[in-house]
């Protein structure tokens, strides 16, 4: 199965974190890597920039409208992602448990939607 | 939904083909459907046809004799009710996501061979750990288990649980699709850690369909008393499957206590009866016995964490059960128990039942000393105040108790504990020393 992770904390896990700190959730996400490499498969995955570059597009009176930040307002915001391939729900805790225990993860199924399978 | 979930009590069934269904169901329910998923990786196909082999035998049994090997009978008649129903789904090209099953364990279920005396293979723990997965919600997970483990019917699911049985249904439905589509895998998790915590997780989901049964509801609880006889019918099947587990025994032996006790806990007037009041001779003793028989050996070891817990309140439980008047109660020793209890889990119910172990056994004045501070951490409890009221009125204070008692009262939704918390404070006037509220029933 295919498993969309979504990393989300509190912002100041990273801005107020010294830079052992971040060392230590640097070498955290390392060993996640080294684990799926050998008990899964990454397709991929990403950091995002802060919460206060993004942009959102919704539609009004049928046309575009942009607004300045995320989609809600909310403590935790979304700092990253990863996509992995991966047995079942089981193994894909257990490697998520190795990310920085700072993180909320959303770990969600990936559903093939029919006619975008070789887009 | 009008399906039967299995043949009880149905058909011209003469007493002997209506036993042997009977015990076909409780012997055979749980591993025919573990092995059903384990072939078809599919809970709600397994689950119907199943059901449906169940009905079939009730039609045929009495007419056509008791077969020679019924667990047998019934693997294939529910096999070819799966196959009908997934033939039926290619015709309308419908999908429904599979259960995650490894490759041996799909074919190993396919190859078991329904001839007489052959072996079927227990499935149960797979489907033991997958409907207590860890990522479902306790209730749901609670209601999955005795749904397909023990095939306790969905609307005594619902009756316990106190929904309608159509919100049961759904969340039933939507439970076991929310595990195939999550990827929750049908297999027994690795030994070490990540195995006791499952186990763990299993425990305490078969301790919350107990106490469902005990969740005051409105209308007669009878019934729903009798259902959380089910949730000690699903421990003992945890039990079998899981050999060895201190959690499970102390578990058991917890739940037989409380139990026991169900035939003396409601007056004839409807209202609880408190502990001390109970007529003992109504408490059901073999239960007691077995319970003493499983704490024995548990109580000679040190048990801690999880295990612990329930083993300490198996051994509180205990301490009521074995006195054999109210009055004979060893409180030093509940008190101990509760000590313990507390130093484990922090919890400030536990050092509430703890005043109330420690007034009766050194006094009111020791008990209130207990209760300070418990307000911050219990602030929506009716039980605290009510506590207090009755040690106050002990210890002579009865402006105080009665303050007490307009805060219980205040805080307290349930009919029939109101009327006997309104009947304590209108007693206050007499002063006697009547037993503490909350020596009552310590159950849930």
């Amino acid at each position: 199965m295919r498993y969309f992770v979504t990393i989300a904390y509190e912002p100041t896990v990273w801005s107020d974190a010294d830079e052992a700190t971040r060392q230590r959730y640097h070498q955290e996400h390392l060993t996640f890597h080294d684990a799926v490499k050998e008990r899964a498969h990454l397709v991929a995955g990403e950091a995002l920039a802060g919460p206060e570059t993004a942009t959102t597009l919704r539609h009004r009176d049928g046309s575009p409208v942009l607004t300045e930040g995320p989609f809600a307002e909310s403590t935790e915001v979304v700092g990253g992602f990863y996509l992995v391939d991966a047995d079942d729900l089981d193994t894909m805790t257990e490697l998520c448990a190795l990310l920085p225990k700072a993180y909320s993860l959303e770990i969600r199924p990936v559903v093939r939607v029919e006619g975008f399978e070789e887009r | 939904m009008s399906r039967p979930e299995h043949g009880r009590g149905q058909g011209p069934a003469g007493p002997a083909p209506q036993t042997a269904l009977e015990e076909a169901f409780r012997e055979h329910w749980g591993r025919l459907l573990a092995l059903l998923v384990a072939q078809f990786r599919r809970l709600d196909l397994a689950e119907d046809g199943l059901g449906e082999a169940f009905e079939s035998a009730a039609r045929h049994w009495p007419a056509e004799g008791v077969p020679v090997n019924p667990a047998a009978w019934l693997l294939t008649a529910a096999r070819r009710r799966v196959l009908d129903r997934l033939r039926a789904e290619a015709v309308a090209a419908r999908k429904e996501p599979l259960l995650v099953v490894d490759a041996q364990t799909r074919h190993d279920a396919a190859a078991v061979m329904a001839d007489p005396g052959g072996l079927l293979a227990d499935e149960r723990l797979r489907l033991v750990f997958l409907c207590a997965h860890p990522s479902l919600a306790p209730e749901s997970a609670a209601a999955l288990s005795l749904r397909l483990v023990i095939g306790v019917p969905t609307s005594d699911i619902a009756r316990l649980f106190l929904v309608p049985e159509p919100t049961m249904a759904a969340r039933l439905t939507r439970t076991k699709r929310r595990l195939a589509a999550t990827g929750a895998p049908f297999t027994v998790p690795p030994d070490g850690p990540a195995r006791d915590a499952r186990v763990g997780v299993v425990t305490s989901v078969a301790y919350l369909a107990f106490t469902a049964g005990y969740a005051p509801g409105t209308g007669p609880d009878v019934t729903r008393t009798a259902l959380a006889g089910e949730a000690i019918r699903l421990t003992r099947v945890l039990r079998e499957v899981l050999p060895g587990q201190p959690a499970l025994d102390a578990l058991l032996a917890l739940m037989l206590l409380q139990h026991s006790r169900r035939d003396a806990r409601v007056g004839p007037d409807g209202l609880p009866v408190l502990l001390p009041d109970q007529d003992r001779g109504r408490w059901r003793h073999d239960e007691i016995a077995e319970a003493l028989g499983l704490l024995e050996p548990l109580a000679r070891r040190p048990v801690d964490g999880v295990a612990g817990e329930y083993l300490l309140q198996a051994l509180i439980a205990a301490e009521h059960a074995i006195a054999p008047t109210a009055a004979d109660t060893q409180w030093h020793r509940i008190a101990a128990r509760y000590a313990e209890l507390e130093e484990l889990t922090g919890s400030p119910v536990v050092r509430l039942n703890r005043a109330v172990a420690v007034a009766e056994s050194e006094g009111p004045a020791a008990g209130l000393a207990l209760l300070d501070g418990l307000e911050d951490h219990l602030p929506h409890s009716h039980r605290l105040p009510a506590v207090r009221a009755e040690l106050l009125s002990r210890a002579g204070d009865r402006d105080g108790a009665d303050a007490a008692y307009g805060a219980a009262l205040e805080l307290c939704g349930n009919d029939a504990e109101r009327a006997l918390l309104e009947a304590r404070r209108n007693a206050l006037d007499a002063m006697g020393a009547g037993p503490v509220e909350s020596a009552r029933d310590p159950q849930p």
